[in-house]
Parts: C-alpha cells; structure tokens; sequence
C-alpha cells in the first residue's frame, strides 16, 4: 500500500523541493500544493520506470556531484584556450571508444552527460548493445588516456553509487 | 528596486558578471571558428555552462547581498540546464552521424554490435548477434 502511494519517495522529495524553488517562497500552502505534485506525478508516470535504480550510496553521488561541478569549471577553462589560442590545424580531434562496465539505463545516462559537461569531451552514441560508448574528444593526442581517464574518475563511481 | 549597491557586492556582483560575459563571448566564437559540427559541438556544451553559470551566481550575490533575500531561481535554471544540455548534444551529435557520416568513418565499437545509430538492438530485426 505505502510502495504503490509512494512508488518513488526520493523523486517525490525532489518534486516538492523543485516546486518550492519555482514559486521562491515557503509557505504551508505551497509546501502542500508542491507535496501534491510529489505524491500524483510519481503515481502517474510509475509505468515508464519498471526498473526503478536504487542508489546504494548516497553520499558517494554527492563527492560524485562536486567531482563534476569542479571538472566543468575546468573544461570550460580548457575548451576556452583551445577556442582562442590554437590554430585550426593544430587542434586533433579524435573519435575515442569507451568499453562499459555499467550496465544499469540510469548510470549509463548518468555517465554519458557528465561526458559531455567535462573535458574536452562529447558523447555521441551507445553500441547497439550498450556495451561501449562512443565520445568525441575535441583536442587529444593519446586516445587511451581519455578513455582511462573516463573510466576510472566517472565509471569507477558510478559503478559503486548504482551497484 | 533597491539602487544604494555597496561598493563590496557591487564589485562581486561585476567580477562574476564579466566572468560570464566572457565565457559566453568564447563560447560564440567556438562556434564561429571551429571547423566542423562535431568540434562546434564543444563550445556550446562547455563554454557556454560557465557562461550562463557566472550571470546566475552574480545574480545569486544580488539577491542575498543587496535585497537580503534567497532566491532559488538561478540554482533551477543550473539544474535544467545541467539536464538538457547533454541530451541536446547528443541529439545534434546522433543526427550528424546519420546524415553525414557512415560507419566506416568511426571506429568499431569492439562488441558483436555496431553503433546504436547504425545497427539494431538485440532481439530486433536485423540482430546481428542471432
């Protein structure tokens, strides 16, 4: 009874949270308006997420959190001198492939997008499979190293937040 | 509104505003120079987060330094922005791939399945795994 009210607490929690920050002010109205919403969207979009991912360690996806926060303040640095200080062909752009160890949709998207914010980096599809990722890096001379360097700072923690 | 900006969050309020001016400035000219989509790819991803992210704290400082209130605006807009970018990219990106290149241009994905752009999922018509 209390798992089909609450299919997902931590999205309601979020919901509520996200609805007291749109309207910018705390009252009892609007923390019960925004528990509403937390409680009926999960109820009605239950069936889109069967296999719902259970986050083993919470604390992790929070060191997780800043690890990336930091990461896109220094790409946006790095991508920055590549866009003013580099000369068009001196800048090697190269396809890297990253072997997955995760199998879970959620860190599978999780890891894609932090790709995407962090250095230098893009990713562009999956394998049919979802066994490998396909990135493309903007300036890089060893290939590898991006590829070890996504595995073992993002793929690492996801594989212990998602288990 | 409240004009009597003390000199100490006027000049916060400013460096972190220049800040994102400037990133947004770099971000453009990425996408003016680079050479082609896949590299302009990079510059709106990154350049232009930092961009946005310098007016929001700015913006941010405002609020609580001068009206002294908090206001949670700027952190919704990081977090919507921190969703729709990636997926935005990739969309350009996948796109790309299906109207300008072809699957010899890339490299093998190392597995029994090709590129989910170019090759079916498991279980599907055209497996090349069965």
């Amino acid at each position: 009874m209390l798992s089909r009210l609450f299919p997902h607490p931590v999205l309601s929690l979020t919901l509520t949270i996200v609805w007291l920050a749109l309207v910018n002010k705390v009252t009892l109205g609007n923390l019960f308006l925004g528990a509403v919403f937390g409680v009926t969207i999960p109820v009605l979009t239950a069936p889109y997420w069967p296999n719902r991912p259970t986050l083993r360690a919470p604390l992790m996806a929070l060191e997780y959190v800043f690890i990336v926060l930091w990461d896109i303040i220094v790409a946006n640095v790095v991508v920055a001198a590549i866009v003013l200080f580099k000369r068009n062909d001196a800048i090697h752009s190269r396809w890297v492939v990253v072997p997955l160890d995760l199998t879970s949709a959620e860190a599978i998207t999780v890891l894609a997008g932090t790709v995407t914010m962090t250095p230098g980096t893009v990713s562009t599809t999956l394998a049919a499979d979802g066994s490998a990722l396909l990135v493309h890096a903007l300036h890089t001379d060893d290939p590898d190293e991006v590829r070890d360097h996504i595995k073992s700072r993002y793929e690492r923690r996801l594989k212990e937040i998602f288990g | 509104m409240d004009h009597d900006l003390t000199l100490l969050p006027e000049i916060l309020v400013s460096v972190f505003l220049v800040i994102g001016g400037l990133f947004g400035l770099v971000g453009s000219i990425g996408f003016l120079r680079l050479r082609d989509t896949m590299q302009r790819l990079h510059a709106p991803t990154k350049a232009t987060t930092l961009g946005v992210g310098g007016v929001l704290i700015g913006s941010m400082l405002y609020f609580v330094m001068v009206e002294g209130r908090v206001s949670f605006h700027e952190l919704l807009i990081t977090l919507f922005l921190f969703l729709t970018a990636p997926i935005t990219a990739n969309f350009i990106a996948k796109t790309h791939m299906q109207a300008k290149l072809q699957e010899k241009d890339l490299p093998p994905s190392g597995g029994k399945y090709g590129w989910a752009v170019y090759d079916a999922p498991p279980g599907e018509e055209n497996d090349p795994g069965r």
